[in-house]
């Protein structure tokens, strides 16, 4: 896993809204490797889709790139052109939307709406090339009788149904970059785990590199190779899967681990939530974001921003408890 | 949310029978959303239901709640049975049964106050004659939630989703209601929000002995805030128990496929998972499959599965099961 395919350095966007401007990504870095599923998580608010819509340049017109570098392969998706976009849009990198309900067109038949991306990309294809492509995209996905369902109208599928039309739009140009936006979060359990296991094997058949954003660490846990915890508009820790859940290195980290029960909780121990409310980010804590929430708040937090501290190689957390100089008393990090 | 596996003392407060709720759809055809539940609640416990969307699980919970009128069956609340009891003789049961909604952005009246949305039930009632009134009751109330006096004057607009969430609970209780209908409530929220919410529900069943029915789709967390745990699939209880039971447990094949797609957040135990899920989609309510409802994406079905309707038995210590593999 070593080329990467990926690179956002820097990232800051910022959003001007009549009450000012809001700095929804502050200084985002992060990279995907091929063939890697990297994880961003964090609550509403945390930046993780406006970070995501700008490698595809799907933000609004109020969003100003601030500073930063977004590297695609060899170019350089800041820069390019919109025609440019248009071309690596839904056939480098493409991206599948939380809500499968509002994301197809009701008027047009599921298979011509598949068909059409392709042939936007690939205008010399023909017909027959079109249909029968699409259909080996519904065997992919797993919809059941696809001869069938490629007359099917939105409405006539289950929503369950209509994400995998919309991952099997996403994968019909074999993208390098897979973007999924909470892809599970409007389905059932049931579904979730038939929409997930499809985009391991999608990874494992297509080397797909796939940024998943969700909030549920179930999902990450289930499907992630590398997380990124977004908070206030930072990334505040980075880690490999298993250092995340068994040697987390930041307060927001552990104080989302224990707010959730898994099947083995214990009944009679209270969940610890986190206290209080996310950042208005109009008006953003000067220091780290988490401090107000934070436990382990000592002055410092509230006043300047930690710089990233390295645990290991592939570990990083934004913190001041890692400090050199931080106390050892009441810190969870520093035995 | 007592470890107590004694489900069976006293009389419950609140008892289903056959509870059935269709929905006309149109060209004589039924949607068999609820189709004859029954369980029993004791005070001061907490049933959880749980299932896909689509399952019945919310119209059940409408139902009894008298938002739907029941097509059949018998709902027994606080020993009397409410089933077809008109709206002016319904209101003294009414009060001691309120529901907090899934949604905190669109159960709340973007028109009122916080204040006047916690005092409306005590008005409905006549608790209290005038709003001005209220205040002695919303106040302590607000605190209770979580909230300040201060936020008694401001919109729910003004709000976060947890915030709009603790007045959508304040309302609930501030009747100090038996029972208390929890229909996904924590849903639409932050996973850091979740546990305040959760918490708090638990805080007032731990000092009032408020009883809850919990509806959800989050597994982990119906089971753990539930005593008890009903399954449901198409209008049906599938299967029921003591919740350590069915988590430890499951006997129908559907609670077992439904409890093995819940992703783990380890990631060790996730890579280790192997195989388990469910195979396609619910069915349309409109026609459900003959006999055993499950039987079109059951990985066990048998020809008997599609003639006859399994019966729900006691497979051991209270824990019900609707399956013909249990024969």
């Amino acid at each position: 896993m070593s080329d990467k395919i990926l690179s956002i350095d820097n990232l800051n966007i910022s959003f001007m809204t009549s009450n000012g401007e809001v700095q929804a990504v502050r200084g985002v870095s992060f990279d995907v490797h091929k063939g890697e599923i990297v994880g961003l998580v964090g609550e509403s608010g945390s930046g993780k889709s406006v970070t995501c819509m700008s490698i595809l340049r799907l933000l609004a017109d109020t969003a100003v790139i601030r500073e930063g570098t977004i590297r695609f392969e060899d170019e350089e998706l800041t820069r390019v052109s919109k025609a440019e976009m248009r071309s690596i849009r839904g056939d480098k990198i493409s991206m599948v939307f939380q809500d499968p309900m509002s994301s197809l067109n009701p008027l047009i038949k599921v298979g011509k709406q598949v068909e059409e991306i392709i042939r936007i990309h690939y205008p010399k294809k023909t017909k027959e090339q079109l249909y029968q492509e699409t259909l080996e995209l519904f065997r992919k996905v797993r919809i059941p009788e696809p001869e069938k369902r490629f007359h099917s109208y939105p409405h006539e599928f289950s929503g369950g149904m209509r994400q995998r039309v919309m991952i099997a739009m996403a994968l019909a140009n074999r993208p390098d970059l897979l973007i999924a936006d909470e892809p599970t979060t409007a389905l059932d359990v049931t579904i979730q785990d038939q929409i997930l296991k499809e985009m391991r094997t999608l990874r494992s058949d297509y080397g797909t590199s796939i940024i998943f954003i969700t909030h549920d660490l179930g999902v990450v846990a289930e499907l992630c190779d590398r997380v990124e915890v977004m908070y206030g508009g930072m990334i505040m820790e980075q880690a490999p899967i298993d250092d995340i859940f068994e040697n987390p290195k930041h307060p927001y980290t552990l104080g989302l681990l224990s707010s959730i029960p898994d099947v083995t909780q214990d009944k009679s121990k209270r969940l610890v939530p986190i206290p209080g409310s996310p950042p208005d980010m109009t008006n953003p804590p000067k220091g780290c974001p988490f401090a107000p929430r934070c436990p382990y708040a000592r002055n410092i937090c509230a006043n300047e921003i930690p710089e990233f501290y390295t645990i290991d190689e592939n570990h990083s957390s934004r913190c001041w408890l890692l400090d050199e100089e931080a106390p050892l008393e009441d810190n969870p990090f520093r035995t | 949310m007592t470890e107590n596996k004694n489900i069976s003392a006293g009389t419950p407060l609140l008892e289903v029978k056959d509870l059935t709720r269709y929905f006309d759809a149109g060209y004589k055809m039924q949607v068999h959303a609820v189709d004859h539940i029954s369980f029993k609640l004791q005070k001061g416990r907490t049933l959880g239901l749980v299932g896909e969307s689509g399952c019945g699980k919310s119209s059940a919970a409408r139902t009894i709640i008298r938002i739907y009128e029941p097509t059949q069956g018998q709902i027994i609340f606080m020993g009397t049975d409410i089933s077809h009891m008109n709206q002016k003789m319904l209101k003294p049961y009414r009060k001691n049964m309120q529901m907090i909604f899934q949604d905190p952005y669109a159960s709340l009246n973007a028109r009122m106050t916080v204040r006047d949305i916690i005092a409306e039930p005590l008005l409905a009632h006549g608790i209290v004659r005038r709003k001005e009134e209220a205040n002695e009751y919303v106040y302590p109330m607000l605190e209770k939630v979580g909230l300040t006096t201060e936020h008694a004057n401001r919109y729910a607009h003004e709000f976060s989703g947890g915030q709009r969430q603790r007045v959508g609970i304040a309302r609930a209780l501030i009747l100090h209601p038996q029972l208390v209908i929890c229909d996904e409530p924590i849903s639409a929220l932050d996973v850091s929000i979740q546990a305040q919410v959760i918490n708090l529900l638990r805080d007032f069943q731990e000092e009032e002995g408020t009883t809850y029915l919990f509806i959800a789709h989050d597994l982990s967390m119906v089971r753990y805030v539930s005593d008890e745990v009903g399954v449901m699939y198409l209008g049906q209880i599938v299967e029921m128990g003591v919740s350590d039971d069915i988590y430890q447990h499951p006997a129908h094949p559907y609670t077992q496929g439904l409890l093995s797609s819940i992703p783990i957040a380890n990631p060790k135990l996730a890579r280790e998972k192997e195989g388990g899920g469910i195979k396609g989609d619910i069915p349309s309510p409109i026609n459900p499959p003959a006999g055993c409802r499950f039987h079109t994406r059951c990985p066990y079905a048998k020809p008997i599965c599609a003639e006859q309707t399994p019966q729900m038995k006691d497979i051991g210590g209270g824990h019900l099961c609707a399956c013909h593999l249990m024969d």
